[in-house]
């Protein structure tokens, strides 16, 4: 069995002491940060990415792996006992866990969304390992006009998912896009709008956007707000264990919310967020009876959707992985993380960094698996975490966000343009304007141009290479319906009631 | 005429500037042909598809009627300016007064961005993330950044 051997490979990479240790720190990390409301694994990761130069390329991405679906893990506590949402994808959990909290059943709510997000977990890492090789072997039939048509699809699924205007968050990847253009260009060696500053013929660094757009947008944003009154539920997290009627009641909506969020996590666009808002909505329709109703405190509203974002989360690392496209944008970051240890993103990495590839497939089961040992017992810690106020942690974000984007390039320049960056991410947020979209577009940017433009030169200036190569055609015309099916008016309506739900 | 929607208009109008501008700029470069694209063709083309998005964007703004006029709001001026001020700050210290002075210069600084400002706080969080930082970033993953002011000369 060739998947078998594959494997062994992995866990032989995976299980080596300093692998384990970066596992461990990365899901350590993750579930802090997925703990505190207002620093999301888009940000941290974007700090981190400095600090694995001095890493060999596997434990770096092992680690960085391990923030974001260790987020998975600590969102859903913060979203249990206090409501806030420690992390995007745990919004619908805080609806009904915040309610088994206030009912003393703070404990069954979390070990649901514990266990239900373990088993998904080791769900999702067997079907990265299954599919892994088939995607890359179709991967390996791709040209330029047929990449370039898949990065289409992608930024369209990165838009269906934005909540709000469609056109509006088109913009946003087109402006990142054109920002991405601020660059050498690489066929002329022509320097592109670079102002005669030497620091921008390299480019904007993802790192400087990220940071600047995401991490102190955030902040802003968040001390813009007035202090929220929060109520924790530290002394209620007695008697861990669920009943076994939670049990009953549970396992059905784990397999579901697995199933459900191992497809989404796929789609380009897709990954934890849509995975859990899809798995509440399917829960609902489900569960006839449910003995307690949704929204006041019902079971399956927790063990659904949280097994559903850590199921995305995972699976979202198939494209990754396979193809070198980035479904959403700690994919893309990831994408970065390989690009600076040398590893050219796609499917040839499968067959020249065997032992990275299957490593850190085996060692997402590893860090879940550490992941249920830190959330469950030792909630309490986590739990002490949430008693420390805004005022002490922002100064903090603050400084390590700015010691993250100076030590890429040991640039002042940078630290000005993140500084810029944060001002247009306070103005997208006033102005309602998704910025993940344009994260994106602004990653993909310059792998689009590369392939357009490889595309036109091999069909001799012809357009219609797109849609006469039968796979590039496919690719457009899935894009296309996407967006059809997104305007309709009965989806659309649809569409806007799940993101109202959000606020 | 009237502004239907707040945030849109000013959203319409910020792509369709910035789209004009890339269009105008990218003039600037070759363009070459279909064949052969030249460093202009590719942020020609998305500066004009922007600038028409903006547009689309503008126009239904002007035109779409939309709940209470789906105001901008209250701008968060203290913490935008204090926050973009402080990280420009740490830009410009560090080189010259390293790690050491840069982190509590920022740290008070950023503090002010909060509705509570006590000095008590402020000196914990200093001292806590200076440390820390050190023993993160220069003792931990050894990053090439200076500890300690540098002397011009010295």
């Amino acid at each position: 069995m060739d998947l078998l051997n594959n494997l062994g490979v992995g866990f032989h990479t995976a299980l080596t002491f300093q692998n384990l240790l970066y596992a461990f720190f990365g899901a350590v990390l993750g579930t802090l940060i997925g703990v505190l409301p207002g620093l999301g694994p888009v940000a941290t990761i974007a700090m981190l990415l400095p600090s694995i130069y001095t890493l060999d390329a596997t434990p770096a991405l092992i680690m960085l792996a391990g923030i974001y679906y260790g987020a998975q893990y600590g969102g859903s506590t913060t979203a249990i006992l206090i409501n806030v949402p420690g992390e995007s994808s745990s919004v619908v959990t805080a609806i009904d866990g915040y309610q088994m909290a206030r009912q003393g059943r703070a404990g069954p709510a979390l070990a649901a969304a514990g266990l239900g997000s373990f088993f998904a977990g080791c769900v999702g890492t067997v079907i990265i390992a299954a599919f892994a090789e088939p995607m890359t072997v179709l991967a390996r039939q791709f040209g330029a006009a047929e990449y370039f048509s898949l990065m289409v699809l992608g930024l369209v699924g990165a838009v269906v998912l934005a909540s709000g205007s469609l056109i509006k968050a088109i913009a946003m990847i087109v402006l990142g896009i054109l920002l991405g253009q601020i660059n050498t260009d690489v066929d002329s060696g022509v320097a592109r709008f670079s102002f005669d500053m030497p620091e921008l013929t390299d480019g904007i660094g993802f790192v400087v956007v990220a940071m600047g757009v995401f991490g102190f947008g955030e902040i802003i944003a968040n001390l813009g707000q007035p202090a929220e009154h929060r109520e924790v539920f530290t002394k209620d997290v007695k008697g861990l264990w669920p009943t076994r009627e939670d049990f009953k009641e549970a396992w059905p909506s784990v397999v579901r919310g697995t199933a459900l969020g191992a497809i989404l996590g796929v789609l380009p666009g897709g990954g934890a967020l849509l995975a859990s808002f899809a798995s509440y909505t399917l829960e609902k329709k489900a569960v006839r009876n449910p003995r307690i109703p949704f929204g006041k405190g019902a079971i399956q509203g927790v063990a659904g959707p949280e097994s559903a974002n850590n199921a995305g989360a995972q699976t979202s690392f198939i494209p990754m992985l396979t193809l070198g496209i980035p479904p959403n944008a700690v994919m893309a970051l990831m994408i970065g993380a390989m690009t600076i240890k040398g590893i050219q993103p796609g499917p040839q990495v499968m067959t020249s960094n065997p032992e990275l590839f299957w490593g850190l497939i085996a060692s997402m089961w590893i860090g879940n698996l550490m992941l249920i040992v830190l959330n469950l017992p030792l909630i309490g810690i986590w739990i002490k975490l949430l008693t420390v106020p805004y005022r002490f942690l922002f100064p903090a974000i603050v400084i390590f966000c700015c010691i993250g984007t100076y030590s890429v390039n040991n640039s002042p320049f940078d630290v000005y343009l993140t500084a810029a960056c944060a001002l247009l991410g306070y103005v997208f947020y006033k102005l309602n304007c998704e910025p993940a979209p344009l994260l994106l577009g602004f990653i993909l940017g310059p792998l689009m141009e590369e392939h357009l433009r490889r595309a036109l030169r091999l069909a001799r200036g012809d357009w219609s290479t797109f849609v006469t190569r039968p796979l590039s055609a496919g690719l457009l015309i899935a894009a296309a319906l996407m967006i059809v099916l997104v305007m309709l008016p009965s989806i659309k309506n649809k569409r806007e009631e799940a993101f109202q739900e959000e606020g | 005429m009237k502004i239907k929607s707040q945030r849109d208009f000013w959203s319409g109008l910020l792509f369709l500037v910035v789209g004009v501008m890339f269009a105008w700029g990218s003039t600037d470069y070759s363009f070459g042909n279909s064949a052969r694209p030249g460093p202009g063709y590719f942020p020609f083309g998305l500066g004009v598809l922007l600038a028409l998005l903006g547009g689309a964007v503008l126009f239904k703004a002007l035109t779409l009627e939309s709940e209470g006029g789906d105001p901008i709001g209250r701008i968060a001026w203290r913490p935008l300016l204090v926050i973009v001020a402080a990280v420009a700050v740490f830009g410009a210290a560090l080189p010259r007064l390293g790690l050491a002075c840069t982190l509590p210069l920022v740290v008070a600084l950023s503090a002010l961005a909060g509705d509570e400002f006590h000095w008590r706080d402020v000196l914990i969080s200093s001292v806590v993330l200076t440390v820390g930082s050190w023993a993160l970033f220069i003792w931990g993953l050894k990053l090439t950044v200076p500890l300690w002011p540098v002397y011009f000369g010295g």
